[in-house]
């Protein structure tokens, strides 16, 4: 399913026209895009705009109503190991350590390598001796434990769904600095955030919705522009 | 295939490892399962003879409540911090999951049976007075019917509201053939009224055909979303 | 093409079933000789019979439209999915209602655990169970959800006989409706209250299947209407700050 010789322009996820239903209410309302491969996309919009239906779906949690999504040339679930994703809840049992989640997802993805969890944690600048269970963790912690557990399997593309909130200045700098590296690296990154400014200078494109629709994309964050 | 076990392995190792750690609520079914024996015993305190014609359906019915009760918390880990999201995300099969789940609450339920029964056979001064090694495939077959279409409704029940009461008002109906034989298996056994054969058979056909259907039709009901 | 023919000629057909069922209730509450041993109260057969044999068939409907749906996703087999369920649940209850009224003159009990009656109660419970999970679903797969349900318990159904069956062999119950044959006479109307009754299922569900289609279509123009002129809600620009944090 995946092309080795993508280049860096062709679009490694294209959506068709996608309708998202929830009986009355239309969250997207035939969204159309090209997304090239190797770039930093924010996504902005109110509540309600449908950005996180949108990331939803691209990881292949809710199917659409109408409408295509291609990742690599597939539907979102076949190209589930180019997948990291990432949202608000963090996706990592309370009672476990940081170490003992990873470890139980690098199963999942059939990681053999023990040591890639440590690396991914210490990736995020956690400590993978720490035995504190996760639900114990400050927000901040939590939040990049989250992007370990995303991370662990060197996905090609990244979905974060609000990363950076209720995290410390610090703490999110640092996730927006570690993110910037993964860029650079090659890897495709999607990031939903009512914080915008944090991504000044580092995101490749800002991408605008409103009520179910991309309405602009600029490559520059400026208030004026955005209508 | 090898993927599949090594996931469903690791899968009910975490969840026995979790259940370990913090033994509130295994500990909190068990003291409600002693209390619902108790509670049948003073309801229905007949001597030994009708004791043995009714025991069969008494001991299934507390057992049945139990259950649900067991079954009602088993995605209840993983709605936290919607650590389901993370796995129907990942090229895990579905199949896995529902498999470590349902083991694990063939553990758990026969765990409280294994307190109930004895409390039974005192309370009620039971015999078997039929093949008594007989009850055992009844024990596991019937306990088995139970918690595949338990562990597969209470997922269904994930999206709906009045979580709850949703497993039990699906699971009871579904579930009556599987009832019937056990609760008849183990009057036939206790009164030694013949042969349980025919309702062994039974079970063992109800699990079979359900099984199959819950690990064919697991995967559609995770992701339906 | 079909839907289309039915739903110009859908007055004039329930006119004719309408007429077939006054002309079948006379045939069974009149015309029909009076059972030797029971008496009138024979006569519910020409109800309880039919209607059982019109609940499995919606059931039956209903299942073949949740096989379409799960393997073409097509919305129209959803409808109809729901409305053989719930016109298919009114009959089961004709039929468990009528069982009773029946048993207690003629056999002096109310209830009696035999084979279409009990196969009947339980059918019924496990669509009532169905139509309570399309109520308190939210989830926009609610069809995935419900057509799921609806095999299990299909194959739930063979398991129930069996079991029923075999429970009868070791305790046996009177039967309702009793074996022996039928007078021509009574056949007669029987066949006819079948087609009738037949035919009645068939149109309810029919039009309930259109009116559940109706209010689908309402429910997808309403959505897209109404986010065509945004709420204030949508109306302001984006929150834009500067630094990191809320």
């Amino acid at each position: 399913m995946t092309n080795p010789n993508i280049s860096q322009l062709t679009a490694l996820v294209t959506i068709n026209d996608l309708v998202k239903q929830f009986g009355r209410f239309a969250a997207l309302r035939g969204v159309s895009a090209e997304f090239a491969a190797g770039r930093f996309f924010a996504i902005l919009g109110d509540n309600g705009a449908g950005k996180t239906t949108l990331l939803r779906m691209l990881a292949g949690l809710a199917q659409p109503t109408r409408g295509k999504i291609s990742i690599l040339g597939a539907e979102p679930r076949g190209a589930c190991r180019e997948i990291g994703y990432m949202a608000h809840p963090s996706l990592l049992y309370d009672e476990m350590s940081g170490m003992e989640n990873l470890r139980y997802f690098a199963r999942l993805y059939d990681i053999a390598d023990e040591s890639r969890c440590g690396q991914a944690i210490r990736s995020v600048a956690l400590d993978p001796g720490l035995s504190r269970p996760v639900g114990k963790y400050s927000q901040g912690m939590r939040q990049r434990m989250s992007l370990a557990r995303a991370i662990l399997h060197d996905p090609k593309i990244l979905l974060l769904d609000e990363p950076f909130s209720n995290v410390d200045v610090h703490s999110a700098r640092d996730m927006v600095g570690l993110l910037k590296a993964m860029r650079d690296t090659g890897k495709t990154i999607f990031v939903v955030t009512h914080q915008a400014g944090l991504l000044d200078g580092v995101a490749d494109e800002f991408v605008w919705m409103e009520a179910g629709k991309i309405v602009e994309r600029t490559s520059q964050l400026s208030p004026a522009g955005a209508r | 295939m090898s993927s599949l076990r090594s996931i469903t392995f690791a899968t009910l190792a975490k969840d026995i490892r979790l259940e370990w750690r913090s033994r509130d609520a295994v500990n909190s079914m068990l003291f409600f399962s002693l209390l619902v024996v108790v509670i049948f015993s003073f309801s229905f305190d007949p001597n030994a003879e009708e004791s043995r014609q009714i025991a069969g359906g008494l001991i299934w019915v507390a057992f049945l409540f139990a259950a649900v009760v067991a079954l009602n918390q088993t995605w209840a880990r993983e709605l936290r911090n919607q650590v389901l999201d993370a796995y129907r995300v990942s090229p895990a099969p579905a199949a896995a999951l529902f498999l470590a789940k349902a083991l694990g609450n063939f553990v758990l339920v026969s765990l409280l049976e294994a307190l109930m029964a004895p409390l039974f056979v005192i309370f009620y001064n039971l015999r078997a007075l039929g093949p008594a090694w007989q009850l055992i495939p009844v024990a596991l077959l019937g306990t088995w019917a139970l918690v595949v279409n338990g562990t597969f409704f209470a997922a269904m029940s994930i999206r709906t509201r009045s979580r709850e009461i949703m497993l039990p008002l699906l699971l009871f109906p579904i579930s009556i053939p599987a009832v019937q034989s056990m609760v008849e298996a183990t009057r036939i056994l206790l009164a030694g009224d013949g042969s349980a054969r025919f309702w062994i058979v039974l079970l063992l056909t109800y699990d079979v055909v359900f099984t199959t259907a819950c690990l064919a039709l697991f995967e559609t009901i995770l992701q339906a979303e | 093409m079909i839907a289309g023919t039915v739903k110009r000629l859908f007055p004039i057909l329930a006119v004719l079933t309408a007429l077939l069922l006054a002309y079948g209730t006379y045939q069974a509450l009149v015309v029909a000789p009076t059972e030797r041993t029971m008496g009138d109260v024979q006569r519910i057969f020409y109800y309880h019979v039919p209607s059982a044999w019109t609940g499995f068939c919606l059931f039956f409907t209903n299942l073949i439209a949740s096989i379409v749906y799960l393997i073409r996703k097509n919305p129209k087999a959803d409808a109809l999915a729901v409305s053989s369920a719930e016109v298919g649940v009114v009959f089961c209850t004709i039929v468990l209602v009528t069982g009773p009224i029946w048993a207690r003159p003629v056999w002096g009990i109310w209830w009696t655990w035999d084979l279409r009656l009990t196969s009947t109660l339980v059918l019924w419970l496990i669509y009532v169970s169905y139509l309570v999970l399309r109520r308190f679903s939210d989830s926009a797969q609610t069809p995935v959800l419900a057509a799921v349900l609806a095999i299990f318990g299909a194959l739930d159904v063979p398991l129930v006989y069996f079991s029923i069956w075999f429970f009868r062999t070791q305790h046996p119950q009177p039967v309702i409706g009793g074996g022996g044959s039928l007078d021509p006479r009574m056949l007669h109307v029987f066949l006819l209250n079948l087609f009738t009754f037949s035919c009645f299922g068939a149109m309810v569900c029919w039009w309930r299947c259109r009116l559940e289609w109706l209010q689908r279509e309402v429910d997808e123009a309403e959505a897209m209407e109404s986010l065509l002129e945004p709420t204030e809600a949508r109306l302001s620009k984006p929150k834009v700050t500067a630094g990191g944090g809320r």
